[in-house]
Formats: structure tokens, C-alpha cells, sequence
């Protein structure tokens, strides 16, 4: 199996990606801050791509992180995982492992108990991208 | 079955931020990918896994194709009370692993 394996009209773009922001945040303002992406800068085999989110958050009943959503640029699709959490979690800190099918963008954004949104984002080269061998 | 790994402490102090790492084997097959005969492998990803402590959710996570086979997935979470945790994972075919662990708090 090559790359033909790949179905490749089915690709998110940096106008689908924006699309899924805004079917999660809505009209909210979505600003920079507070939040961690970690993600390895270069990438050998996308297949399996170890990410790591946490958020600057007291995790009080006041004062907490309600949920996390990860997105991407360059995938089939826009959406890779959305948790939700509480002021039970103590520390807002998230890791999973995740699919890279091509360098690109990786977008992390957290809703806040009051309702704000608070974003980071990372830039990845991938040399081994995932869904192109079997 | 699925094979299940879930690692967290067996014992807590009341209070105390505990991590909980998850992982379940599963091919996370995208539906982007076609057999040797040209045609599309059906997606079947694990799209649902929560966590369910002494009858109060505490984690759920929503997941897409872009996760990894295998997912794994680790949060946090207060130890508050001794008892137990459950952890399910949910696939596309709408079918549920559970398991159970239990924790000591002191």
C-alpha cells in the first residue's frame, strides 16, 4: 500500500478548521493565553503523536476549566478530541496521543467557567505522515 | 474484551490531585483508508470515553479519527472519598467496555 491508500479530496483546510472553532466557541472572542500546548516540534512518525494540554486555572468551583477541544489544519477532519472537565479534575491537564497526517497547525482551546475561550497553538513538521502507508 | 490498561493509585490522601492514564487496544480504523481491493475500510473508532466516580462523572472525552490506535487518554482528577471508579469506552457500533477500579482514600 502506497499512497493511493490516502483518500485525498477529504482533507480539513485552514477554512474548515476556522469553521469547526467557531461550531464550538460560537460568537465568542477566543483569545491567547493561559493555555499549553505541548506537541514535539518535529515529528518521525505521525501515526502516533504524543499532546499534552494544560491551562493556567485555580480549578475552583469559581474559577475552573469546563472543557478542552483540539483541533487541526490538514486532517480529513478539523476535530481530533474534545474533554470535559471540571473543578473536581484539580489540575487542568490533558494528554493523549494523536494522528498527523501532514506538517501543519494544532489548535488547543479551553472554555473557562465564566465563559471565555483561551487558545494556544503549535506548528509541526511531520516526516512519516499518518494514513499514507498501512 | 479489549485489552485495557488503566494505571492510577490504589491509595490517596482525601484531597490529594491523583493522575489517571487510560488505555485501550483499538485500531481507531479513519474510514479514510482503502483495502487492497480499492475499497474504503469503514471507520470503527472508540468515539466516547467517561469516567464515572462514585456515581459523579468526572471526565468525558469525545473522540475523533485523528486519535491514535490504542487511545490513551490521562486527566486528573481530587481524591475526595474512598470507592470506586468506572471508566467506560464507547465504539461507533454503540457497544461499551466497562471496567471498575477502586481507590483508598485516607
Amino acid at each position: 500500500m502506497g499512497f493511493a491508500s490516502f483518500i485525498p479530496e477529504a482533507t480539513a483546510t485552514e477554512a474548515a478548521m476556522a469553521e469547526a472553532i467557531r461550531g464550538a466557541i460560537g460568537e465568542s472572542e477566543l483569545q491567547h493565553g493561559k493555555v499549553k500546548l505541548e506537541l514535539p516540534p518535529i515529528v518521525e512518525n505521525g501515526n502516533t503523536v504524543s499532546l499534552t494540554v494544560s491551562v493556567e486555572s485555580p480549578m475552583t468551583e469559581a474559577d475552573h476549566v469546563e472543557s478542552i477541544h483540539i483541533f487541526n489544519q490538514k486532517n480529513p477532519r478539523p476535530y481530533v478530541a474534545a474533554f470535559e472537565l471540571g473543578s473536581r479534575a484539580g489540575k487542568a491537564r490533558v494528554s493523549t496521543r494523536i494522528r498527523l497526517a501532514d506538517s501543519q497547525r494544532v489548535v488547543a482551546i479551553a472554555r473557562l467557567s465564566d465563559g471565555s475561550f483561551w487558545s494556544d497553538s503549535v506548528d509541526v513538521i511531520v516526516t512519516l505522515a499518518a494514513c499514507t502507508e498501512q | 474484551m479489549a485489552r485495557v490498561l488503566i494505571n492510577l493509585p490504589s491509595r490517596a490522601k482525601r484531597g490529594e490531585i491523583i493522575e489517571i492514564k487510560t488505555l485501550i487496544a483499538h485500531p481507531m480504523e479513519t474510514g479514510y483508508r482503502l483495502d487492497s481491493t480499492g475499497a474504503a475500510i469503514p471507520r470503527d473508532i472508540i468515539n466516547r470515553f467517561v469516567c464515572v466516580y462514585n456515581g459523579d462523572e468526572i471526565f468525558r472525552a469525545e473522540l475523533f479519527p485523528a486519535i491514535a490506535a490504542n487511545p490513551f487518554i490521562a486527566f486528573f482528577t481530587t481524591a475526595t472519598e474512598s470507592g470506586e471508579l468506572v471508566f467506560s469506552w464507547t465504539d461507533d457500533h454503540g457497544q461499551t467496555q466497562t471496567e471498575v477500579r477502586q481507590i483508598t482514600v485516607e
